[in-house]
């Protein structure tokens, strides 16, 4: 591709590269310098690319591996461990469900993704869901969901256990859904 | 019904379905987990519910890649 051309593709998904870096960060400083190394890279290996992917595609490839590298930049940092421990901690007492192990409240139906998702609306409350999450909780959820990195690699990275990350995983999951529960589907605007 | 209902979830609570549907879109669940986990969804509409709303949000997410 040529690189003027490139340059002008790269830009319009400037905005996007930078969402998913500060969702998966929580450090604006550090997402724009992610974003910024990942656009420097792309521009350096233009040539690398087919086409036969979506620029977007290719750019958020990159991305994911300046994330992981920002990450594990991070985890040197020893605080980290500390605060997964607070995060997995599955004995605590869990208020989705009863003592016999029922549902507190039962998940309603949510219909069919295809309508749902195409709505903008959707997608900012989801934003502001995935925000709410805490801080090492969201990194792992988003480095599974959509970085789409599998879990072995995720472990490797982080240096935790299968265990602590199915813990992890099923906590965002559940306040995912609970947020999206409360904050979209028991009310959903212009339905 | 109520009986079954009660015998099953005895087996494998809401809690613990609820678990392992999230592990089964991380690892391959054992022949054993995914029989309790049939059984269980068969008779439970919150659970079925559950387990697509986990679906829902995969897509949901994966969306942010494409």
């Amino acid at each position: 591709m040529d690189a003027t051309l490139l340059t002008a593709e790269l830009d319009r998904h400037r905005r996007y590269l930078l969402r998913v870096a500060q969702l998966q960060l929580r450090d604006p400083d550090l997402a724009e310098d992610v974003v910024q190394e990942t656009l420097v890279a792309a521009l350096g290996a233009c040539e690398n690319f087919s086409g036969r992917s979506s620029v977007k595609t290719w750019l958020t490839g990159i991305l994911k591996h300046k994330i992981v590298d920002a990450i594990r930049q991070k985890q040197r940092q020893p605080i980290v461990m500390a605060t997964f421990e607070a995060e997995t901690d599955l004995d605590e007492f869990d208020p989705m469900f009863k003592d016999n192990g029922a549902w507190e409240a039962r998940p309603s139906d949510w219909g069919d993704p295809e309508t749902t998702l195409s709505r903008q609306e959707f997608m900012t409350i989801m934003d502001l869901c995935l925000e709410r999450l805490p801080a090492n909780t969201a990194r792992v959820f988003l480095m599974r969901e959509v970085m789409g990195l599998e879990t072995d690699e995720i472990c490797k990275e982080l240096t935790i256990t299968a265990n602590n990350l199915w813990v992890i995983l099923y906590r965002a999951r559940m306040a995912l859904r609970q947020c999206l529960e409360q904050n979209w589907f028991s009310n959903p605007p212009g339905r | 019904m109520d009986a079954l209902f009660h015998k099953l979830t005895h087996v494998l609570s809401c809690k613990e379905a609820s678990r392992l549907l999230s592990q089964g879109q991380d690892r391959a669940l054992t022949a054993g987990e995914r029989v309790k986990l049939w059984l269980h969804l068969r008779i439970c509409i919150a659970c079925t519910r559950f387990s697509q709303q986990l679906a829902f949000m995969r897509q949901a997410l994966a969306n942010y890649r494409s």
